[in-house]
């Protein structure tokens, strides 16, 4: 199948072994993946901090350049969420109907990488090998708002090696929640230190998630605080084999 | 007064409890420095979560319950002024007085005359969201009036001279040996020996109670629901103390937001299903206490209705933000919300904190008084999951963001990285120029402020050598 690559901007700029990993992964299962050059950012950051005009244009942009696509994924449930949830509603907001038809449309062919492999592609050994203890947190955007359920959990558990542990209260907030990090650090700073008690109580040596950004701000603080458990991006662990990792 | 000139207006300033005088960061960052206040949080929701959690499961159909009172309640506000014209007319065919008050002043005025009237200098509350959010006990303390609090935590609040931190729990905050603290102190004709035994405290508080309702003659209560047609109003409650003060005094006055009105009897059915076990976590609340007008012989013989506005008709008059007034006052959004958690409802500044104040009250007061409360989230999703009715918090803080107004710098910021994000060549060489910004700092260093907040706890992430995007053209 032939897939475009929506990067996001966190994975392109800070983390881009989320995004090879994705690409990587994608060409071992036999897909061709390409990226449109053009493309920047979803917008999310703008529309969640009461920008929707500013967002506009990448909105519009968004819908232009991954509207030749049949399948589109993105190593992101937040930037997904946005994508479907809140792309067609700026573009209403903004009284351009014919926008918000075709960012529904694009929207509807835009996948998280776990939904793509599961729902779309029909796999849920992926053939990774991954020997380490792992701990998965599902972020609020992938679990509330782009709903991936448990498919994450089902590709993590064919992972050869690796010993999925539990995390207590999986389901709370991290913290993050892009500018409300900065807004309300000190706040964000409290929520994340319960995250990562529950993380550090599992014994696990890796965190994952499906989200660069939930990962930056936790691993952000895990490294911080010396604790010896890294975060690892879901793409990457199920892009590992026995000769990668 | 001033006079209507068709624009709705917002609630009035100076009066009642919907603004607080800092923002939530600054309010935020004193809760959270208070240990115990995060212990008490923390273990009373968690105890809530878990029992309304279990409830609910017990219920096949919750999804279409929830699905139901959405649809109701949308129902009610596409049609509420005709809803309460039609409640006026049967209030007042049962014998019933209605009042309507267009904000808090105006609210405030109606009941101090009523009570005024009766002759009485003591009136007993049943727990009420609307008249906290009024400032109907400043009100009338300040006419000579002495209202009593009747539901045991928002006694323990009006004893404590403390705010109520929670819709439900209002004294939340607070465990069972600074109640007795506050008891010793303030409570007239406490035994000296009481211990922090719940049961002990309980008795102490219904002795004291008892007394008052005995001999007090004007009650004022809030209303869970009215129903239009047939001019029925209910309340809801755990205690039993609320019926006391409906049915034991000669004139009752009700305060009820506009919003609380429902077309129909058969309405109650959805709502007395989901209220209980999204709130408290019970099957069915103990005492669901209704009325009529007047009955001679039996009950209060006087019977006021005020219904409140104070800036309703703006929030039903932004099409998009409406579906705030669809709360129920459940609290559930509150149990579940990890801000409300750590910050307590103090740090919302209004009646109504965690993620229903953070929408709620900017929409009432006008976004600008508010400008901090539709950030005070995560946006994790969490509310919306939990909410009974639906209420999509997490669109309606953003839908609000829109309209804060915004300080200059950020403006700028975000115009920039917009412009940038919009020209795929210059955003590739800026990721080009930040790196190189980083590489010439030194990693682990803070950012300069708005970011020093975030590098204060966690460390930056080392940057790549190579964007995802100079990766791909290279191989
Ligand atoms: S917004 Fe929903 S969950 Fe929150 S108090 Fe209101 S009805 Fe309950």
């Amino acid at each position: 199948m032939r897939i475009a690559l929506f990067a996001t901007c966190l994975a392109d700029t800070l983390f881009p072994e989320a995004a090879k990993a994705t690409v990587l992964l994608l060409e071992r299962l036999g897909h061709e993946v390409v990226f449109p050059a053009e493309q920047t950012c979803c917008g999310q950051m703008h529309v969640n901090t009461g920008y929707q005009a500013a967002a506009l244009p990448l909105v519009k942009r968004y819908a232009s350049v991954f509207d030749p696509y049949d399948v589109i994924v993105a190593p992101s449930g937040s930037c997904v969420g946005s994508i479907r949830h809140q792309h067609s509603m700026v573009a209403a907001a903004y009284g351009d109907a014919g926008l918000a038809a075709r960012a529904a449309d694009v929207g509807s062919r835009t996948y998280e990488l776990s939904e793509l492999l599961v729902d779309v592609l029909g796999v849920e050994d992926v053939g990774a090998y991954f020997p380490h203890r792992v701990t998965y947190h599902p972020t609020c955007h992938s679990l509330r708002m782009t709903r991936v359920g448990d498919k994450p959990l089902r590709l993590l558990r064919q992972v050869r090696g690796l010993d999925l542990v539990e995390l207590p209260a999986a389901e709370q907030c991290c913290g993050f929640g892009g500018t409300f990090a900065i807004k309300n650090a000190e706040t964000s700073t409290a929520m994340l230190a319960d995250k990562m008690t529950n993380i550090v109580s599992t014994g696990a040596d890796v965190c994952t998630a499906g989200d660069a950004s939930c990962l930056m701000h936790i691993g952000g603080g895990l490294s911080r605080l010396r604790t010896g458990v890294r975060t690892v991006h879901l793409a990457e662990i199920l892009a590992s084999t026995e000769f990668t990792s | 007064m001033s006079t209507f000139l068709g624009m709705p207006a917002t609630a009035p300033r100076g009066v009642g409890h919907l603004r607080g005088d800092q923002t939530f960061p600054r309010a935020a960052h004193d809760a959270l420095g208070n240990s115990q206040l995060r212990r008490n949080l923390r273990h009373a929701t968690t105890t809530i979560r878990g029992k309304s959690g279990k409830v609910i499961a017990e219920l096949p159909d919750w999804q279409e319950l929830r699905d139901a009172g959405s649809a109701i309640k949308a129902d009610v506000m596409a049609r509420l002024p005709e809803l309460l014209e039609e409640l006026e007319a049967r209030v007042t065919e049962a014998g019933g007085v209605v009042h309507w008050a267009a904000d808090a002043n105006e609210a405030n005025e109606i009941v101090t005359r009523l009570v005024r009237e009766t002759g009485s200098s003591r009136v007993i509350k049943v727990k009420s969201m609307a008249t906290q959010e009024i400032g109907l006990n400043e009100a009338l303390e300040e006419a000579g009036i002495t209202p009593v609090e009747t539901d045991l935590a928002e006694l323990i609040v009006q004893l404590g001279d403390d705010k109520p931190s929670h819709i439900l729990v209002p004294a939340i905050h607070r465990n069972r040996s600074e109640i007795r603290e506050i008891f010793l102190r303030a409570m007239p004709g406490v035994d000296p020996a009481l211990t922090d035994d719940p049961p002990v405290l309980a008795a102490a508080a219904r002795r004291y109670l008892r007394e008052t309702f005995l001999s007090t003659e004007v009650a004022v209560s809030g209303a869970n629901f009215a129903i239009a047609a047939t001019g029925t109003l209910g309340v809801v409650e755990s205690e039993g103390n609320g019926r006391m003060c409906l049915t034991l005094p000669d004139t009752l006055i009700t305060v009820m937001g506009i919003e609380k009105v429902l077309p129909t009897w058969r309405d109650l059915e959805v709502f007395l299903q989901l209220l209980p076990r999204a709130s408290t976590g019970e099957r069915m609340n103990p005492y669901t206490t209704m009325w009529t007008g007047v009955t001679p012989g039996d009950g209060p013989q006087n019977f006021h209705l005020v219904l409140l506005d104070n800036g309703r008709s703006a929030v039903l008059a932004d099409t998009a933000g409406r579906q705030a007034l669809h709360c129920i006052r459940c609290s559930a959004c509150l149990n579940v919300c990890p801000v409300y958690e750590r910050t307590g409802g103090h740090s919302y500044g209004s009646v109504y904190p965690g993620p229903i104040g953070a929408v709620l009250s900017p929409q009432l007061t006008g976004v600008a008084d508010n400008a901090s409360l539709p950030y005070a989230s995560s946006l994790c999703g969490a509310c919306f999951d939990a909410c009974p009715v639906k209420i999509d918090i997490p669109s309606l803080l953003v839908h609000l963001r829109n309209q804060v107004p915004h300080p200059p710098a950020e403006r700028a910021a975000m115009a920039a990285a917009a412009y940038t994000m919009a020209r795929p060549r210059l955003y590739a060489n800026a990721q080009r120029a930040a790196k190189l910004a980083r590489i010439a700092g030194r990693r682990g260093r803070g950012l300069p402020p708005p970011f020093s907040g975030w590098t204060a706890g966690r460390d930056l992430p080392e940057f790549p050598s190579q964007t995802f995007r100079d990766w791909w053209a290279e191989r």
